[in-house]
């Protein structure tokens, strides 16, 4: 049952990415952090922990759920969404700093099974030589707004759609390819980088707009310096290579 | 309701068949362990008993990851699929029903067995003095002294699957008219930010939850009265 | 061994935790048989084997011929057509008195001839409970939920009636209301029943028979007043020792309002409320209210002055002794039981053999089956 390590931590994700996190310690911050960029999000960590000393607390969940909790006070500092928009609605909000809004990554889209051979490409799509295929909630997270829009470009969204799963957020996508309950599914390239036994099908980009994921300091961690640390450290080298590591592509660095 | 989307009262029919279909079966599969464990004085069946509460104690995620490792492919429930052809029990009504099942099954069998334990061994002694088989007795003594505890356990058990939402989020994959129930739902309409229609379902369950817990307490209030 | 057709044969042997039970005994499959003994002698247990709600190995029952368990044989409770009313009624709370009484009550009563089953009104009528017919058993008097259980009990056509101590929840005057209700059933049905107390006064209205059990053992068994009258058996010797005799009314002197009685070997003048001549009715003669003397009285307010015949004396204590007498003037009649002191033997240079009068003070009249006189009669002290 080699899933399970993989799964029990997905599953660890998505029931932490529902507490909100408990009251910031004077030298960590409380990172929300959408859960593609689980496994970035958690190296980056460690590496901030390393050079600063400061704690970042990750909490892991949709962008979507992230985005209702920040607009009901919830008592995170930075955000780490997985799309543009709800951080810019925050900063129009007037729940994140101004001018903090920066893109830390841009996604990637996967078509993948953990069956050798099944996705052979958008044939594989065309085909839909199978029961079930996983998707997250397109209207929460944007992996899910992407794979619909890629499904569309291709026309065939509305023949898969009956064939429809959709995990709450993308960690749950993964769950049900990984577990095989469905055969295939739309989830993030850095869910499956270092996945070798299963089959893939990188969508291309032409299919699907740029997934990009903007982070931005909440008002809650204006005058943070963990947050504040973090929220630069995010923006460093060390940062971009264990994004990149991880099959995302960062934009060059703008001058701030 | 001019201007809600069409298909808000979709989960809230899904909803009630599901909860209707699990109190169902847990009444039919419910009695007999119920009547086992009330009855039996094999040394290990509080071990059963212990099996059958845990749900009671387990997050709805361990349950909900062994169901989806249980009921997918691999599993005993893809085995089972594969009879009508499927390949996995996962996002199905059939899924979630036995996900339920699983889940509320304490709701059912607790009361049901209290009831029974209460009946204790008299009335069964007097039916079989009156040469009533086991069977008859438990038909026409056991079963309508217990009745409070048929009723506590409906309710309850239909309020608690009506009300379960990790296992579904879980196993479900949020299909419309197949698995997204009423909680899924909510959940679904507060995570894209569309809280009228999320306020309208959530206050009804707030509504139903009332109305449960009242009708458990006016049962328990009767049935107080019965035995004293 | 009696004919086993005509007799109840029982013998339960087994552990039952800490409580060793060895009981056998065997009685005529007639009339009431007491099992009387202290409370914890394991005397609910025999009737919950003889009823086949308790399974012991090695146990053997039959009634009349008929074996319901024995080393290869169990007939379950259900499969046993007994009778069994137990210390409380016990009766469905979920069910009408109606729906209670009809519980056991077969279909049709197939295969069974109408006088020979209990008839529905029969026993409404025996048992007084027209009235309660619609009620709730929750609405009813203790007194009234026994005797509901009894008539569910015989309206499922026992062959056997099997009673545990079905009074003992019971107040005193409950009790008294129901004992006449017993006591009709005991001679409108023919139905056998073995009915455990450990109120000997119960015993000693109901019982014709007399199985005495004392820690898990069977030490006697017998004709009531025969076990009665045993000086080797606790009875006898026990403070409120008596016997007991179904006697027959000879003719009532309605002047005087006496009844004379007819029992073996003797007659009894009992002070009664009229009673017609021919009816049977039990007496009970206190060991305690009968004292010896050689001679018949001259002249003295005690009405009963019975020839009779020693036949033993037994030291209770070191002032008193408990004496068998055999009535009649060749002493053959039946027995009787005098409590004197040492003393007064010794006087009288009384010994075993003799011929003596006994003076009864005092004589105990079960009230009428018909009636419901609560009160017994007894004469004033001499």
């Amino acid at each position: 049952m080699k899933f399970i390590m993989p799964l029990k931590l997905a599953l660890l994700g998505a029931a932490v990415a529902c507490i909100t996190s408990s009251q910031a310690l004077a030298d960590s911050a409380n990172i929300a952090v959408a859960a593609n960029f689980t496994e970035p999000a958690k190296e980056i960590a460690a590496a901030f922990k390393a050079k600063t000393g400061h704690e970042a607390v990750l909490s892991f969940g949709s962008s979507g759920q992230f985005f209702t909790q920040i607009s009901q006070d919830a008592p995170f500092q930075v955000f780490l969404s997985a799309d543009s928009a709800r951080p810019k609605k925050l900063v129009e909000d007037g729940l994140a700093v101004k001018d903090s809004r920066f893109t830390y990554a841009v996604g990637k889209l996967v078509l993948w099974s953990k069956e050798p051979g099944l996705v052979k490409g958008e044939q594989t799509l065309k085909d839909g030589k199978f029961a079930k295929l996983s998707i997250c909630n397109p209207v929460a997270a944007p992996y899910g707004a992407a794979a619909v829009e890629a499904m569309q470009t291709l026309r065939v969204y509305d023949e898969l759609k009956p064939k429809f799963v959709e995990g709450a957020n993308i960690s749950q996508a993964f769950q049900f390819v990984q577990t095989g309950n469905a055969e295939i599914g739309f989830v993030a390239l850095s869910q499956v980088i270092n996945d070798k036994d299963g089959s893939r099908w990188m969508v291309p980009q032409n299919l699907y707009s740029p997934i990009t994921q903007d982070a931005v300091l909440l008002k809650k961690g204006e005058n943070d310096e963990a947050a504040k640390a973090f929220f630069e450290f995010l923006k460093g080298p060390e940062s971009r290579a264990i994004i990149e590591k991880f099959g995302y592509e960062v934009p060059p660095a703008k001058a701030s | 309701m001019a201007g809600l989307p069409p298909d808000i009262w979709q989960p809230v029919r899904l909803t009630v068949e599901l909860a209707a279909m699990t109190t169902l079966i847990l009444l039919i599969v419910g009695t007999p362990i119920a009547w086992w464990l009330a009855r039996s004085k094999a040394w290990w069946k509080e071990g059963v008993a212990a099996v059958v509460a845990l749900p009671l104690v387990l997050p709805p995620t361990v349950l909900g990851f062994y169901l989806l490792v249980l009921l997918g492919p691999d599993g005993p429930g893809g085995a089972l699929a594969g009879l009508w052809g499927g390949r996995t029990l996962a996002f199905t009504f059939e899924g979630l029903v036995i996900g339920s099942v699983v889940y509320s099954m304490p709701f059912v069998v607790q009361p049901i067995r209290n009831a029974f334990d209460a009946i204790g061994d008299r009335p069964l002694e007097v039916a079989a003095t009156l040469r009533a088989s086991p069977l008859k007795a438990f038909w026409t003594v056991a079963v309508p002294l217990a009745r409070p505890g048929f009723l506590s356990g409906a309710v309850l058990g239909f309020a608690h699957t009506v009300g379960e939402f990790g296992i579904v989020l879980m196993i479900g994959g949020n299909i419309p008219g197949t698995t997204k129930v009423l909680s899924v739902a909510i959940y679904d309409y507060v995570e894209t930010s569309q809280w009228r229609e999320a306020n309208i379902l959530a206050a009804g369950m707030a509504a139903f939850a009332f109305v449960v817990i009242l009708t458990m307490m006016m049962l328990e209030k009767r049935t107080a009265r019965i035995k004293g | 061994m009696r004919d086993l057709a005509n007799s109840i044969n029982a013998q339960f042997r087994g552990q039952l935790g800490r409580f060793r039970l060895d009981a056998a005994f065997t009685v005529p499959a007639t009339g009431i048989t007491g099992l009387f003994g202290p409370s914890g002698c394991g005397k609910s247990t025999v009737l919950r084997c003889i009823a086949g709600l308790q399974q012991l190995p090695g146990s053997r029952f039959s009634i009349a011929g008929d074996t319901w368990q024995d080393e290869s044989l169990f007939r379950k409770a259900h499969q046993r057509p007994i009778g069994y009313v137990f210390q409380e009624a016990s009766l469905f709370q979920h069910l009408s008195v109606k729906g209670n009484l009809l519980y056991g009550a077969p279909r049709q009563p197939a295969g069974q001839s109408a006088s020979q089953s209990i008839g529905f009104d029969e026993v409404l009528e025996l048992l007084g409970l027209v009235p309660l017919l619609d009620r709730s058993p929750r609405h009813l008097s203790g007194g009234e939920r026994q005797r509901v259980a009894i008539g569910r009990a015989l309206l499922s056509q026992p062959k056997l009636l099997l009673m545990d101590e079905p009074l003992s929840a019971l107040d005193r005057l409950t009790k008294d209301d129901i004992l006449p209700f017993l006591e009709r059933l005991h001679e409108r049905l023919s139905l056998p029943v073995i009915y455990v107390s450990h109120d000997i006064t119960e015993i000693e209205r109901l019982a014709d028979h007399l199985v005495l059990m004392r820690a898990g053992a069977v030490i006697a068994s017998g004709p009531l007043t025969k076990l009665q009258s045993d000086p080797t058996l606790p009875l006898a010797a026990s403070r409120d020792a008596a016997v007991n005799f179904d006697a027959i009314v000879q003719r009532y002197d309605s002047d005087y309002g006496l009844v004379t009685l007819q029992l073996e070997g003797a007659e009894l003048l009992v002070p009664a409320p009229p009673v017609a001549a021919g009816e049977r009715r039990r007496v009970r003669i206190a060991a305690g209210d009968v004292s010896l003397a050689r001679q018949q009285p001259q002249q003295s307010t005690i009405l009963n002055a019975l020839p009779t015949r020693i036949v033993s004396a037994t030291p209770l204590n070191a002032s008193e002794m408990v004496v068998v007498l055999a009535l009649g003037s060749g002493g053959d009649g039946a027995r009787l039981l005098a409590r004197v002191t040492r003393r007064s033997w010794d006087q009288l240079q009384l010994a075993t053999g003799q011929q003596v009068i006994a003076q009864v003070k005092g004589v105990a009249l079960a009230p009428g089956r018909g009636q419901t006189v609560r009160s017994v009669s007894r004469l004033p002290p001499a």
